[in-house]
């Protein structure tokens, strides 16, 4: 930059340090957000700290087998959550199995098919959604869902018994029929949690595809595809990431989720492979079932219990994040 | 468009030029002459044999599921025949879409009567769970003692017209305040932490208040009965049912509120340090109005999803039937924990309270929505037309004054002071002459 000249005289003016020292009205307002921000991490790493203290007790005593054992048993010292665990990660698929195409083909009618007041309509009443308490999700699943569900299962395990998980059999393998051995199972708790995670990844999805830039939409069009090959060929590889960051996101409330649970399945301790099957069990149903018994190792325990959850969950909440944040700065600069 | 409406904007815009020399036209239409002017088409409208082929499909498929299931095959049930028609409708559908098109238009065809089914199943069970609440509290509800009375004096086997939910009304309403007047003030002051003050320590909070929000419910429930429960109050309180309503919803509330005020232009905050403002001036008179629909809608989000919350409050507010004032001692239940208490017992009474529970749960939380959608839903800086016209008249009003400042006091000393020191908190200028988004 030339520096200012005045009458053929070269006038060089002092440099002044840029920094400026912060009037005391900010240093405060800088302190106050500073230790607001200090209380927040404050409280939640105290939330992970005594989580992971009181459930160190409980760890150190059971060991690796934790992960595998069937057994809830902490007063004899034989407790694990295999059995628990694998009843989370079934009832979390079936969920993901209904909700995923339904909020991935809601998402596209929402954002390509329908248009004017009706989406706006339709946005709002997903974002209602959203919010209605699992409470009332729970009530539907068991005093509606529950019975109209059987003759479904019925169905499923009558002409697809070939696939080992759709069988419904007893301890000896006979086969079961009657409406008594389908109550209570891993699907219909899976169908409710599944109608529960949909709006959230409705609308996550929704947010990615209305992102595709519109520019490579109109050449899509103006090259002779149909509404479909444009979806095709742009929005879906440009909300690529929001498809996968909803699912995960979706499949971590899945994986949280307690009292819809908690009202439908009948808890059991032991693997069940049959998902249309009476009884399952989960983690926070667990909890909701056993911390009031609790003895204080009983609740070292649990705690342990809650600890691998919330493991798990954030694991697949930041690996959603991660993905949902690159797939948006690379549809940016796109 | 047509070609009457552009002759109608171009007359519009030559009656508009004769009114006002200084307009010019910029584009020239020309006039089409003698060129017939067609009728007005609906362009998205489907054709006679798009119609066709949809309800011929359908009709074929309802034949052919009836028939396989009532003379030719073994086949029984509702559920196989929905089945079997569905699959059958799209194959037809599709055999006569092809009659007239290629595969890619074949595909299009197909893939958008999925999309719709997908979009018809999803409603219409949404809809569905939240109209057989309803429907079902309607033995609960009318009667008005269910919201005036407590469950004290009301048994399991007494009629509904005993007996109500009032206490746990009043408990829902204690908790979330006590959580709200944690969480609010706490949330957006970090909020506005991560956003302005930033650096190092602001990522490590931002880290872990995203890694907060995947804490389930039910293990910040347990955290507190541990923690707050059983070493400190011995009791289960309204007070421990709110720290843990206020454990869940901080991160919410914090990501919510981080996210509206990454929204804030930021040649608002350029404009206002410009004027020399200190950095707490501009939150407080720039940063903060502007984002304050966005603020309140994430509250207001954040508070339903706090009310409606069972899993944390089933371990620590406790079950009671009586009216309970203090949240300091004593159990106090809440609406979705009394839902969750009515429906453990056979009693069909007891259900249809339950029901009746989940009811006013519901429409509570649909309140806040609708008073959410009604604040929020604009942009930061977007404001509605009162909202517009208010600025405007309290600028021109700062115009006048500043000019009648001005001319009093000829060394303009005083008018520098007047506009120091009183800055215009609800408007910053430039929020008129932002690009006004369509809302959705």
């Amino acid at each position: 930059m030339a520096r200012p000249e005045r009458h053929g005289v070269a006038v060089i003016d002092e440099r002044r340090s840029l920094a400026t020292r912060p009037s005391r009205s900010d240093s405060i307002f800088k302190t106050v957000t500073f230790s607001a921000g200090a209380v927040t991490v404050g409280i939640m790493l105290c939330v992970g700290l005594f989580l992971s203290l009181r459930a160190s007790d409980a760890l150190s005593v059971a060991g690796p087998s934790f992960l595998v054992e069937q057994q809830w048993s902490p007063e004899t010292g034989v407790f694990g959550i295999g059995a628990i665990l694998l009843g989370t990660f079934t009832i979390a698929l079936i969920a993901m199995a209904v909700a995923v195409p339904l909020a991935l083909g809601t998402a596209l009618l929402i954002s390509e098919v329908v248009g004017g007041r009706l989406r706006g309509f339709l946005v709002s009443l997903v974002d209602l959604m959203a919010a209605v308490p699992s409470v009332v999700y729970g009530l539907w699943g068991l005093f509606f869902l529950q019975a109209n569900v059987i003759p479904v299962s019925q169905w499923i395990s009558t002409y697809f018994a070939w696939i080992p998980i759709f069988r419904v059999s007893d301890a000896s393998g006979d086969v079961l029929t009657e409406a008594s051995a389908f109550t209570s199972s891993a699907f219909i708790a899976g169908i409710v949690v599944g109608l529960m995670v949909v709006p959230t990844q409705t609308s996550i999805m929704r947010e990615a595809f209305s992102q595709a830039p519109v520019g490579e939409r109109e050449a899509a069009l103006a090259l002779g595809s149909t509404r479909w090959g444009m979806i095709q060929t742009v929005v879906l590889p440009f909300g690529r990431g929001g498809v996968i960051g909803g699912t995960m996101l979706g499949l971590g409330r899945a994986l949280g989720e307690t009292i819809a649970v908690y009202m439908i399945i009948s808890p059991i301790f032991t693997i069940n492979w049959q998902v249309l099957k009476t009884g399952t069990n989960s983690v926070s149903a667990l909890i909701a079932l056993r911390y009031g018994e609790a003895s204080e190792f009983g609740l070292s325990a649990l705690m342990a219990a809650g600890l691998v959850l919330f493991v798990i969950t954030l694991i697949v909440n930041f690996t959603a994040s991660s993905i949902v944040a690159r797939s948006r700065s690379g549809a940016e600069s796109g | 468009m047509t070609i009457t409406d552009e002759t109608r904007r171009a007359d519009a815009a030559d009656v508009a030029l004769f009114e006002a020399d200084e307009v010019t036209p910029r584009t020239n239409t020309p006039s089409p002459g003698d060129t017939a002017i067609g009728e007005r088409r609906a362009l998205r409208r489907a054709t006679l044999d798009e119609r066709f082929n949809i309800l011929g499909a359908l009709a074929a498929a309802v034949a052919l599921a009836t028939l396989l299931f009532g003379w030719f095959t073994p086949l029984t049930g509702p559920i196989g025949w929905v089945v079997v028609a569905f699959v059958s409708f799209i194959g037809f559908y599709s055999l006569l879409v092809a009659l007239r098109s290629d595969g890619q238009e074949v595909r299009d065809r197909i893939m958008t009567v999925l999309l719709v089914c997908a979009g018809v199943v999803l409603f219409s069970a949404l809809v569905f769970v939240v109209a057989y609440t309803i429907i079902r509290a309607q033995d609960a509800l009318p009667h008005l003692n269910f919201i005036t009375q407590t469950m004290e004096l009301a048994g399991p086997l007494d009629p509904l017209d005993m007996g109500g939910i009032v206490h746990a009304i009043v408990g829902t309403i204690i908790q979330i305040s006590i959580a709200l007047a944690i969480t609010v003030p706490l949330g957006i002051t970090t909020a506005v932490f991560l956003n302005e003050i930033g650096g190092r320590f602001a990522r490590f909070v931002r880290t872990i208040s995203d890694a907060m929000t995947a804490l389930p419910s039910i293990v910040a429930g347990l955290f507190v009965y541990a923690a707050v429960i059983q070493l400190i109050t011995h009791q289960r309180s309204g007070f421990a049912a709110a720290m843990a309503i206020t454990v869940m919803m901080l991160p919410i509330v914090i990501r919510a509120s981080d996210v509206v005020l990454r929204l804030v232009p930021g040649n608002l905050r350029e404009a206002s340090y410009a004027l020399g403002t200190t950095r707490w001036r501009t939150v407080w008179h720039v940063v903060l109005p502007t984002a304050r629909s966005g603020l309140v809608t994430a509250v207001i989000l954040g508070t339903a999803r706090g009310i409606g919350e069972t899993s944390p409050v089933l371990l620590t507010s406790g079950v009671t039937a009586v009216m309970n004032w203090n949240p300091f001692s004593g159990p106090m239940i809440s609406l979705p924990l009394q839902v969750f208490d009515f429906v453990k017992s056979p009693e069909p009474n007891m259900i249809a309270r339950g029901f009746g529970t989940a009811a006013v749960l519901l429409l509570l939380v649909v309140g806040l929505f609708a008073v959410a959608r009604v604040i929020g839903g604009r942009g930061p800086g977007q404001l509605s037309d009162g909202q517009r016209k208010r600025v405007t008249a309290a600028s021109r009003e700062d115009a006048i004054r500043m000019a009648n400042a001005a001319s009093a006091a000829p060394r303009g000393r005083h008018a520098v002071v007047a506009a120091e020191s009183s800055p215009d908190p609800v408007s910053p200028p430039d929020t008129e002459n932002l690009p006004k988004e369509p809302s959705q």
